[in-house]
This record gives C-alpha cells, structure tokens and sequence, in this order.
C-alpha cells in the first residue's frame, strides 16, 4: 500500500520535472536579456517587433475564420448524423481523425498538386485563394478537435426530441438549427474554438509552405536569428495554449451547470 | 365527418408491420386515451398523427382536411414529449413563446399570449426561470403550455406523466384534464397505465400489438370488456374456465357447481368450455350480500392491500379473486377455510374472441 503511493508520488515527480524544468529554464533565460539582472526586455522587444504585431494579428484572423466556418461545417454535420444517420458515427468519427494520422506535410503538398495555379481550381493563384486554401487546412487539422467537442456536448441534449418538438411548433430547419441546436452545444463549440485557436496559432507547416506571413513561421524565423525573444516567443506561445485550456475548462463546468434535467 | 379521422391506417418498419389497418374517429373537443402494453404501436400512431411519421397506408384528415402527407411544421398541431423537451436554453417564458415567434405573431401579442397560457397552468411566477432551475411537475405545466399556445387543433399527449412521482401524476392528470375541457381542445393521450386512461377519458382505444381492440367510454371498457384481452388488461378480472351444461337455459359448470349465466349462450353447443370474467369487487362473502349466484371454495390466500382486503379462492380448477373493503370488524378468512362467494349473475361476463 505504502510503496504503490510512494511510486504513484515518485511518477508524478518525475512527469512535473520533465515537463517543468525545461519551462523554467526558458522562462528564466527569457529574462536574462539584459546583462547581469533579470527584466522583461525580451518580451519588449518581442511585443514592439512589427513583424510580430502583423503575424500574430494575421494568425488571430485565420483562426476566427477557421473557427467560424469550421463550426458552421461541423455542427450541422454531427447534427444530422446523430438525429437521420447513427449508423454512419463511426464513419464519421473515422473520417474527423485522419487529420490526426495524415502529417500535415502530406496534406499540404496534396494541396499544392491540387490547387497550384496551372491546375483546374488555381487556388494558390492568387493571395486570398491561399488565404481560403489555408483557412480550409486548418479546418481539417482542427476537425478531429472541434468535431468531438461538438459531438459530446450533443450527447447531454435529447437532439431528436428537441427537434421534434421544434418542428411541431412549426419551425423550420435553419430556427431549428440555429435557435434550437447551437445555443445548446455552445460548451462544446466554445472549447472546439479554443483549441482550434491554439493550434492555429502555433501551426507552421502549410502556413510556411503555402508561403503565408502567419504566426508559426515568425517564431522559426526569430529562433534562428535572435537569442532571448525566443525564449520570450516560447513563453507567449505556452501562455497562449494555457489561456485556451483554462478557458475550455471554464465553459465546460458552465454548460454542465445549465444542462436541463431529463 | 368527424374532426379527427383515421383511416386505414397502416405502419410498417422494415418487414415488421407495427399497425394493422387502425380506424377511429375523433370528434372535436373529444379526449381520447390510447392505452395498451409496451410496444402495441400507440407512440407509432400518435407520430403519425404528429407528422413524424409517414403511414404506409391509410388517410389522416384533420377538420376535413388530408393531412396524411403533410410534414410536422405543415400541420397545426400541439404535443407534449415523456421527456418534456423543453429548449434548455431558453426561459419558460422564451419556450412558452417560441410557437408564437416561429408563426410571426407581433411582439405584444405574444407577450400576452404567453402571460395567459403560464396563468392557465398557474406558473405566472417562473416566467423566467430555465428548465433546469424547475421540478419535472413544472417542466412538463410548461411543455403543455408551450404546446397550447399557437392554438392548435389538436393536442397530442406521449406518456406525459410517467417521468413524474405518484403524487403529481395524479393532480397533474387532473390539471391536464381541466385544462382540456376549458379550452374544448381535442386530445389524444398515450398511457399504459389504466387508472390514467378510466380516470380522464372521453373514451379509451385499447390497442393490442398494433390493433385497436377495443374503443369505447371507461365504463364501457371496465364493465364490458368485448375481448379476453381487455378484460385482462383493464383491470384485475377474473378469468374463469367453464363447461356449457345447457345452452338455452344458459347454464354452466365451474368444477362441480352449476349455475345459471343471465348472458345468452344459446349460439354455444353443451359441453363446449368459455371463458367467463368476473371482477374481483363484484363479489362477497357475507350471508346478507345480494347475489343470486354462489360459489364454494377453499381460502387460497388473503392479503391486506390497506383500503381492501384481496381474496384468492380455489373453485374447481380456478382461482378466483375478490376484494372486500377493509373495515376494523373485518374478520380476515383463513386459508383452508371453505367459503362463499356471492354475486350477481349479471357480473358474470362471457369471453368472446
Ligand atoms: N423507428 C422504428 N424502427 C423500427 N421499429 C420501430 C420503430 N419505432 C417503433 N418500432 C417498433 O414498433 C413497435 C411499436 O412501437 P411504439 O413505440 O409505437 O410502442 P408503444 O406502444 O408506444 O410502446 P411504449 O408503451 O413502450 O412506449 C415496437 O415493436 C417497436 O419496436
Ligand atoms: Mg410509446
């Protein structure tokens, strides 16, 4: 009894210190810019670096895009197959995690044989194709993330019911939808919009190959050339991801406080 | 023609046919029970009446109009779900008007409208509180209110009250029925409970593995069921195994008594075995009960049920039970013990099916 909590204990220690003492490490040199005293130089410098404003604002943009439109994809979708195509939810479920299994290398190059501008539909073509083809990339990538989340917070509601008794009421598919259905998996379209956003904002792979100024590549840049503001950048990208999980954490105790009795 | 008809109606999932060509006619303002055991097709046919469901044959006509093909949100019709199904994010208020918003209504009318149906069910005071903030009594006040409110035609009631504890079943049955009568809504309630369907009725469909079996007022149905399956179902009858002794004189033999039924046999052939019903308060044991009819037999058992005492007494090969009301100077019969069972012939009902 004793030793089985003695390794329980000494696991954790072990886990903390992996995960930890690398995060201190860059967090205490972050501070080390000026010589001799610890101060907030590095993410000074960091915060004032145009490139940086512009990165990281194109990045908050692509992934509100990619949040919206990828919720107006999924919601509608795991919809429909919960209330007319149970059958097919393995199916689907199998299909929302490829993303998980195909690296993002394959998917962007498939991309680029697709979509360059000598082929049929010339997306990269042009800037705002790229933007739409990136846009529709990070949708697939956030897919297997927002389509569960949805999913599971679709579970604590009696989907067909409220349907039915929305469609008697005389309503028609998009109030259904929209003031019915939505409203009622906002837990979960919240938390699939925060991690969305965390992965947007870190993603490097097609922002970089579809040669787009997004936030992922400015940090490869910067950690090649610079010293501190990496570390400071690494911090920023940590605190980032943290927010995102706090905040999922956040509204999923919220939606299972309003969730209506059975 | 009445305002709710159906007709032929037929259901088939698959290769499995659930409803067998089932025809009622409904007048206006009519509640109506569905009452049969699980999986006898009633919620089938009530969502075909919803709209939820197409029939694979037959006709639905509501006030003269077909309606067999009509989606839900086509038809002008109120229903209340087992589960409530209330809109989680919405208040009672917001759920209350939701019909209303859906059909256009202007943004006083609603108002009004709203605050009428939520006096009509007494919750004035929770407008605007959310679902899960109430008792299931209370969600399931609002999911009547909400379906009441666009003024349907007709309203449709799925097992409403079987969520809810014993208590609030009841008065909220009663509080359903009142509601009913005020607005002269025609209604169709689908219960498995027997009690629920005698107790608020206009008439009673009793369905039977997707047949209707019987249709008739509560009476009609408790005192005379027309088949074995009513009678067993409606009720704790008696079913009692006799032979015919002589069909123009009506007689027959349970074990080895004879006695007379006031029901004609005279179709039957002697020595033929019926079934006969009887019961379980038709019948006592006190030398003073009026009855032209005895049996004999031995005390099987008897149990203290509170208001009754119930009875089970052996009669040739059958066991008959009876109640008797429970009073101090009750004297409890012995097992063993011979008795009599008194009553009349006319409580004796033949079995035809
Ligand atoms: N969508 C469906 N697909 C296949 N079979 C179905 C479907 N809906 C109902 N059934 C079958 O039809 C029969 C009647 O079902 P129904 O739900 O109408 O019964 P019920 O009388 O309402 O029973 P309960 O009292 O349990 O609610 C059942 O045998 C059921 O299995
Ligand atoms: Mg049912």
């Amino acid at each position: 009894m004793k030793m089985t909590k003695f390794f329980a204990w000494f696991a954790i220690a072990v886990g903390v210190t992996y995960f930890f003492v690398p995060l201190a490490g860059t967090f205490e040199f972050s501070l080390r810019m000026r010589r001799g005293e610890y101060s907030l130089d590095a993410y000074g410098s960091v915060f004032s670096d145009v490139q940086f404003q512009q990165t990281f604002g194109f990045s908050m943009l692509m992934a509100l895009l990619t949040i919206v439109f990828g919720m107006l994809l999924v919601v509608p979708t795991a919809y429909w197959v919960r209330l007319r195509l149970p059958q097919m939810r393995p199916f689907v479920e199998f299909v929302t995690l490829m993303p998980l299994v195909i690296p993002a290398i394959v998917i962007v190059f498939g991309y680029l044989r697709l979509y360059n501008s000598a082929s049929y539909i010339p997306f990269t073509g042009s800037l705002l194709g790229t933007n739409i083809l990136l846009v529709m990339s990070y949708i697939t990538l956030s897919l297997p993330y927002m389509y569960r989340s949805v999913d599971t917070a679709m579970r604590t509601i009696d989907v067909r019911t409220l349907t039915e008794a929305a469609e008697i009421l005389g309503a028609k598919w998009p109030t259904i939808m929209f003031r019915c259905i939505f409203p009622n998996v906002m837990s979960g379209v919240l938390s699939g919009a925060f991690i969305t956003f965390a992965i947007v904002i870190g993603e490097f792979t097609m922002a970089a190959l579809l040669n787009r100024p997004a936030f992922g590549p400015y940090l490869q840049l910067v950690g090649a050339n610079k010293a501190y503001e990496p570390s400071a950048l690494a911090i920023i990208a940590f605190a980032i991801t943290w927010l995102s999980m706090g905040l999922i954490q956040l509204v999923s105790r919220f939606g299972k406080l309003t969730q209506s009795r059975p | 023609m009445p305002f709710l008809a159906l007709a032929n109606i037929k259901k088939s999932f698959g290769q499995t046919q659930v409803v067998h060509d089932f025809n009622m006619a409904i007048e206006k303002g009519e509640f109506i029970s569905f009452l049969g055991p699980s999986g006898c097709g009633k919620t089938t046919i009530l969502r075909m009446i919803a709209g939820f469901e197409q029939p694979s044959g037959g006709t639905i006509h509501i006030a003269g109009q077909d309606q067999t093909r009509l989606k839900p949100n086509q038809r002008n019709i109120g229903m209340v779900f087992q589960a409530y199904a209330l809109f989680p994010n919405m208040t009672v208020f917001e759920n209350v008007a939701f019909g209303l918003k859906v059909a256009g209504m202007p943004k006083a009318e609603i108002e009004k409208r709203v605050k009428e149906m939520l006096k009509l069910i007494h919750l004035e005071h929770l407008a605007d509180r959310y679902p899960y903030q109430m008792s299931g009594g209370q969600q399931q006040r609002v999911a009547l209110a909400r379906a009441l409110a666009p003024k349907p035609q007709v309203l449709l009631l799925d097992e409403p009250l079987s969520a809810l504890d014993a208590k609030i079943r009841v008065s909220l049955r009663e509080e359903i029925r009142q509601i009913q009568r005020q607005l002269g809504i025609t209604t169709v309630f689908v219960t498995h409970d027997q009690e629920e369907a005698l107790s608020i009725s206009d008439r009673i469909v009793v369905m039977n593995a997707g047949r209707a079996d019987q249709i008739g007022t509560p009476s009609d149905i408790y005192n005379r069921p027309t088949t074995r399956f009513v009678a067993s179902f409606v009720g704790t009858l008696n079913i009692i195994e006799a032979t015919i002794v002589d069909p123009a004189a009506g007689t027959v033999m349970i074990g080895d008594q004879t006695i007379a039924l006031r029901e004609s046999i005279a179709d039957k052939t002697g020595g033929e075995t019926i079934s006969l019903a009887l019961r379980p308060e038709a019948g006592s044991l006190s030398e003073s009960a009026k009855g032209d009819t005895a049996l004999t037999g031995k005390v099987v058992s008897a149990n203290f049920l509170g208001s009754v005492v119930r009875t089970r007494i052996a009669v040739g090969k059958n066991t008959v039970s009876f109640d008797m009301f429970n009073s101090p100077d009750l004297i409890m019969p012995a097992p063993d013990e011979v008795v009599t069972l008194r009553f009349s012939a006319g409580d004796l009902l033949v079995i035809r099916d």
